[in-house]
């Protein structure tokens, strides 16, 4: 590296810095206090022994806590494939000239927003105590299929209906505030291509919008694992609720929330890693290019 | 090529242009100068109804831009109908609007795909040829971000070309670029005249307006003050509101 020819003016010396670096005593002082700090909870955590530890061996991979981890992965995964879903079409809705299309999503949105999660989950639950039987048929005329609402309308169906069609009235402004970070004159110069607006959507603004969509729809997703916690109101299990039920009859609340908060973690790192690649697949043409090769092509170009 | 006349447009209580009257035959590069503000962005968007007009009529190689006469009523056109029409009049915008997600041969070869439904292969052999043409060959796979000005616009006159436009309209293409990269495209614009495409330029440039346009129009206010050939209204201009404006640019 040293001898590479060219690299200085003939006759010159190259002046290497060699500076004494600006001293920080404060960021001693803080490591000091940190790590203190750090040894007495360490300390704490390992003599403390009401923390439980033999009980959280215990129960982590026990069969009803894998249950409800199930169930939390499963609910977290179709709730939000419903609100992603969802709310690109109402996202999509929303910015349509036609103001009756528009109008509907932005209903959607006001309704779906406006009442607690918790009053959607109970009202889908409850729904055969309005509808007793659920049918498809001729509007005002002849049914061609009928069914009982308790059996179409499990449990588990109430819970991805009240979470997913929620979530969609969230992801709808998300992904409109996507699309609306896309610069006009790119859905402009699409047109004057000659593409339609739903090509244009598809091919031109959407996928730069993702770039911004995605890191709060990350954020969602890593809520949506804790909110699917509600399910209990109607009944169902997850989790959180295993591990309630086991410290109800064990009185081992402490451990219990230990190793649900584990579980919790170790899916929202596992999510967060998967942002992470999600997020460069969508930079490409945003994240500065490498010094090394601009040089390069500056090079081939002239 | 383009027949307009009475062209209106206003926005909102401002009235952007007051009447135009302007013919482009095929072939020719007619130079469209003025102010800023004087209308003649707004002009070169109503000719691929980027702007809806409010009075008078828009014809390109002889059918109305963005309506169907029939019965001796106009009728709107489809929002496809308006993009069938707007594949034949390319155009290179100021700010390039290349799309940054896309290489520089995935910008040429979008449009071909989506909207021709050409394969792969045949619009990449095609986005090749273009971006040779452009002097662009070997930046095929950049993106725009890693491209200059200079070259964006290049690439962004290519993805025009793509969809084998028999119009091309041009918004003040050199207008965003550093004073050194001006040439590069105006170039590329030189050799498109050479090869008989017709063209509707808006520009700053009256060396470029000079030498390769065949007609020159002078735009202030919504209207047009006057037109000719470019050597005349540049050197001779008539009207008092050219002479001001040419001595202020020239």
């Amino acid at each position: 590296m040293t001898d590479r020819p060219g690299a200085e003016p003939a006759g010159r010396e190259r002046q290497e810095i060699r500076a004494v670096p600006v001293r920080h005593p404060g960021r001693w002082v803080a490591v000091a206090v940190l790590a203190v700090l750090a040894a007495m909870l360490v300390h704490t955590v390992l003599t403390n022994e009401r923390f439980g530890w033999d009980v959280v061996g215990n129960y982590l991979f026990s069969a009803p806590i894998l249950n409800g981890l199930r169930n939390t992965l499963v609910l977290t995964v179709l709730s939000m494939a419903i609100g992603i879903v969802g709310g690109v079409g109402l996202a999509v809705m929303r910015q349509s000239p036609n103001p009756v299309v528009s109008g509907a999503a932005a209903t959607y949105i006001w309704l779906f927003r406006g009442t607690p999660l918790i009053a959607q989950l109970l009202f889908w639950n409850f729904l055969a105590a309005l509808y007793p039987r659920l049918s498809l048929g001729v509007p005002f005329g002849p049914e061609f299929i009928s069914v009982d609402t308790n059996v179409l309308i499990t449990q588990f169906a109430a819970c991805l209906l009240g979470l997913g069609l929620n979530e969609a009235a969230y992801m709808a402004e998300i992904v409109r505030g996507g699309m609306l970070s896309v610069d006009r004159g790119q859905a402009e110069a699409a047109g004057a291509l000659g593409m339609t607006r739903s090509q244009t959507m598809r091919r031109i603004v959407l996928p730069q919008a993702m770039r911004v969509i995605v890191p709060p729809t990350g954020n969602e997703t890593i809520s949506m694992l804790k909110t699917t916690s509600l399910v209990v109101v109607i009944g169902y299990f997850e989790l959180l609720t295993s591990a309630q039920r086991i410290s109800n009859q064990n009185f081992q609340v402490i451990p219990l929330l230990i190793v649900a908060a584990f579980w919790y973690l170790v899916l929202t790192s596992l999510l967060t890693i998967g942002q992470g690649f999600v997020e460069r697949r969508f930079g490409r043409g945003f994240v500065p290019d490498r010094p090394g090769s601009r040089l390069l092509s500056r090079a081939v170009n002239t | 090529m383009v027949e307009a006349t009475g062209i209106h447009k206003s926005f909102g209580r401002t009235e952007v242009l007051r009447g135009i009257d302007l013919v482009v035959e095929p072939g020719e590069v007619c130079c469209i100068i003025g102010p800023s503000g004087s209308g003649k962005s707004t002009l070169l968007r109503c000719v691929n109804h980027l702007e809806r007009i409010d009075a008078g009529r828009m014809r390109v190689d002889g059918s109305l831009v963005g309506y169907r006469e029939s019965g001796g009523k106009l009728h709107e056109l489809r929002e496809s109908e308006v993009a069938r029409q707007r594949r034949d009049i390319g155009m290179v915008f100021q700010r390039f609007n290349l799309f940054p997600h896309m290489t520089a041969a995935e910008n040429v070869m979008e449009a071909p795909r989506t909207v021709l439904g050409r394969s792969r292969s045949a619009a990449r052999k095609e986005a090749d040829a273009l971006l040779d043409r452009v002097g662009l060959a070997a930046r095929r796979d950049a993106y725009p971000g890693q491209l200059s000005g200079g070259q964006q616009q290049r690439v962004a006159i290519a993805r025009a070309l793509a969809m084998q436009p028999r119009l091309m309209l041009f918004d003040e293409p050199t207008s965003a670029l550093d004073p050194e990269l001006v040439g590069e495209v105006l170039d590329v614009m030189r050799g498109l005249a050479a090869d008989g495409m017709t063209m509707l330029v808006v520009t700053h440039e009256m060396g470029f307006a000079r030498e390769v346009g065949d007609s020159l129009v002078f735009m202030d206010e919504g209207v047009i003050v006057e037109s000719g050939a470019p050597r005349d209204v540049l050197s001779a201009p008539r009207h008092e509101r050219t002479r001001s404006f040419l001595s202020k640019v020239l």
